[in-house]
């Protein structure tokens, strides 16, 4: 796919066809040219120049940051898509794909019909693509890159190279170039070698600084190179330069298998049924029978579930799913069969289930551990299992964990995670657990001193001792206004009626000011001047005013009530 | 104080739905090392607000937010079943129907077999039937002074009533928590009096 990069930029951005434009990587020195578009390559612009070089050709160039990560993932789900038309796909460097095409091409008519439906699909995807088939991964690499016109070829095995370049018309006959060549080449490829022998030596798939080696000693095909000597050729080319080793690749002197990309599936357990089962308790009946299956895949790969989906495959061809998730991975049956017995029970036959499949869809890796001898699961599996069966009743939403989260809003601190999705379960911070901030004395201290208002009061140090703040035990998930009644607008207040009730504040600390998160909120979001009151009944509450008289972002400050104390 | 010999239900009443009081009563008499289960029903977090990691000694906590009492019972015996944690909290608003003698016979049970001990707090709710083996009413009570600050709010204080207890005479007590064991504090107005008397949890 020799347009990959700038036909994906361009399928991204919708830019107008014409337009002068080149992609560009981080070169050594400066930028270099990654790709082109059409218009820029009439303009002079070539991949791999400079982009100054090429700015001074043209000033109008308009430059784009290249994107190789991004094409590397393209390539990769092309590659999964390309088994389409074999089992065995391998990606080849940042643009190009490796079929081993032995055996499949009769399904597709023949070499030239597999030939035409990968260019037909590759175009439908909007992607410029050059196709060869040769019977040796090399010699298919050689003639989709370097032959001026592409080729279906001949031969029996064949392996085909999904890769860059292919014109538009049809592979003509070769000139017959000398063929009395010192090496025996292997018989049947006769044809393969009239194809390859005008290439360049580029073709080999040679370093640079070979191909300029080759070049400067007048060896410019493979076939001048074939004609030399091979044990010559040995001599001077050693090591990694190793010409005679290319040479044997193309010519499937060597072999050069593909390794594909190895395919996991996920643990799945399959049942399929003579009947179509219409009966509401089929899929908790299939469940039963699955889930041994299914735990016995699990335990052969040493995994545990953490997301479970059962599939019912209904005889209209609509699929029902039910799947739950897990905290920890499980690979228990009675466990697993107990969190998707009711979801499974809740599956709607229809017109009937014929096949069930319960996959695994997420496994975690998880060590043939022994449960203890006596039937007592661990504390924390069995902590884990608690939070699975609330979770799969009530809605991962509505049990959660505490995660420790630095900030200093208070409604921001308490750091709500889904119980389920909480890794591990055991508490980072010891004793405790919830760390008090240090910075909070060190907060108050510097808000003292450079206070911007000179009308602040006085703070008090906290009675605990530095670094402790007092929270209250419950809070309100959004404040609630309160009426207060103050001495001075920013002293104590005295008095404040919340949900009409009037309580008169008999003991009151604070302020213990905290300001806004400047770095996420808006910029009229006011500080809060916390203060921890009782009531003359004794009831303590946690109450703040919000901003200040003459802070310039709102009218008067208003008070609310935030939490309440034990 | 009279407590229970072996983990059991214990019903709670919170004397009004906004007085936050009991919460740090209860704390005191669980294990906070442990992992705790809080449910809480939905109406409880709005009338009063929903529990607050930072403010809680607890160590682990899981939070459950119940739609109605029916959820809360379930998970709320469904954490009695799971021998690890050290305590399970039920909030619960108001007299909800399905709060009847059956439910809270079936948590005393569960309770009593995983040896958990579990706390049915009850808000706003009229103290009918129940099979919780020991029943409070918790008012909170002004603070103690603080050492440092007159004009500061100081450790809490409650007033405590057992009203039915099985096993132990109802009474009623004025506390204050400190140190890992409960005071007995004067009435409001004179803290001189019962300021040496220690009585453990």
């Amino acid at each position: 796919m020799p347009e990959l990069a700038i036909e994906r930029w361009g399928k991204d951005s919708g830019f107008p066809p014409d337009a002068p434009i080149v992609l560009t990587i981080e070169g050594t020195h400066g930028l270099l040219i990654h790709a082109v578009t059409q218009a820029a390559a009439e303009r002079g612009a070539a991949p791999g120049a400079r982009l100054t070089d090429a700015r001074a050709i043209d000033p109008a160039l308009v430059a784009v940051p290249a994107d190789p990560e991004g094409d590397a993932a393209l390539v990769q789900r092309l590659a999964r898509w390309a088994g389409r038309w074999s089992p065995l796909v391998e990606v080849d460097g940042p643009d190009g794909l490796r079929l081993d095409v032995s055996g499949v091409a009769h399904l597709f008519g023949g070499e030239a019909g597999l030939v035409r439906d990968i260019e037909r699909s590759f175009a439908r995807l909007g992607l410029t693509a050059r196709v060869a088939i040769a019977q040796t991964a090399a010699a298919a690499w050689a003639l989709a890159r370097c032959s001026p016109s592409p080729l279906a070829g001949e031969g029996d095995s064949a392996k085909a190279s999904g890769a860059r370049g292919r014109g538009r018309n049809r592979p003509p006959p070769h000139p017959s170039a000398a063929c009395g060549c010192s090496l025996p080449l292997p018989r049947g490829e006769r044809g393969l070698f009239h194809e390859l022998t005008p290439l360049p030596v580029a073709a080999l798939r040679l370093d640079a600084d070979t191909v300029r080696t080759l070049d400067r000693l007048g060896l410019k095909t493979v076939g001048a190179l074939l004609e030399v000597p091979r044990l010559a050729l040995a001599r001077r080319f050693r090591g990694a330069e190793d010409v005679v080793d290319a040479l044997d690749r193309l010519t499937g002197r060597k072999p050069e298998p593909l390794t594909a990309a190895p395919t996991v599936s996920p643990p799945r357990a399959l049942l399929r049924l003579e009947e179509p089962a219409t009966h509401p308790e089929a899929p908790g009946q299939a469940l039963e029978r699955l889930i041994p299956e299914l735990v016995r895949q699990l335990e052969e790969r040493r995994l545990g579930a953490r997301a479970l989906s059962l599939a019912g495959y209904r005889v209209d061809g609509s699929v029902a799913l039910a799947s739950v998730a897990t905290a920890i991975p499980s690979r228990e049956p009675a466990h697993l069969e107990r969190l998707l017995a009711d979801k499974a029970a809740a599956l709607n036959p229809e017109f009937g289930f014929d096949a069930f499949a319960l996959t695994a869809e997420w496994t975690e890796e998880l060590g043939a551990a022994q449960e203890s001898l006596v039937e007592e699961p661990s504390g924390e599996r069995d902590l884990a299992r608690l939070v699975d069966r609330l979770t799969v009743k009530l809605g991962p939403r509505a049990v959660r964990r505490p995660r420790p989260h630095e900030s200093h809003l208070p409604e921001r601190a308490s750091g709500w995670v889904g119980a389920i999705s909480l890794p591990s379960l055991s508490r980072e911070g010891e004793g405790g657990g919830w760390r008090v901030k240090r910075l909070d004395a060190a907060e108050r201290a510097s808000s003292r001193a450079s206070s911007p208002l000179g009308s602040t009061p006085p703070l008090r140090p906290s009675p605990e001792g530095e670094g402790k703040v007092k929270r209250p035990h419950r809070l309100l998930d959004r404040p609630e206004a309160i009426d207060v009644i103050y001495a001075t607008p920013e002293g104590m207040p005295r008095r404040f009626v919340w949900r009409r009730a009037v309580h008169d504040i008999a003991r009151a600390e604070g302020p213990e000011r905290i300001a806004p998160e400047w770095w996420r909120s808006a910029s009229s979001a006011r500080l809060r001047d916390y203060y921890r009151v009782e009531d003359a009944d004794g009831r303590r509450y946690w109450i703040y005013r919000e901003g200040l008289t003459g802070d310039g972002r709102g009218g008067a400050p208003g008070w609310f009530i935030h939490g309440l104390f034990g | 104080m009279p407590a229970p010999s072996r983990p059991t239900l214990s019903e709670l009443f919170a004397a009004h739905p906004r007085d936050g009081g009991w919460t740090a009563f209860l704390l005191a008499q669980i294990d906070t090392a442990g992992p705790v289960l809080w449910v809480q029903q939905r109406m409880a977090i709005l009338e009063s607000g929903r529990v607050y990691p930072p403010g809680l000694p607890v160590a682990d906590l899981i939070h459950v937010e119940a739609r109605d009492a029916r959820e809360a019972l379930w998970a709320m015996e469904e954490g009695l079943k799971c021998r690890t944690l050290s305590a399970v909290i039920g909030e619960l608003w108001g007299d909800p129907a399905v709060l009847d003698f059956t439910a809270t016979r079936r948590l005393a049970v569960a309770a009593e077999r995983s040896h958990v001990p579990c706390w049915l707090v009850r808000l706003g709710g009229a103290a009918n039937l129940s099979g919780a083996r020991m029943r409070w009413r918790i008012t909170s009570a002004p603070s103690l002074a603080d050492p440092l600050d007159p004009r500061a709010p100081g450790a809490p204080a409650w007033d405590a009533e057992l009203f039915r207890a099985r096993g132990a005479p109802p009474g009623r007590w004025s506390l204050a928590h400190d140190a890992g064991a409960f005071h007995l504090v004067a009435r409001a107005g004179d803290r001189a009096v019962g300021q040496g008397q220690r009585l453990s949890a």
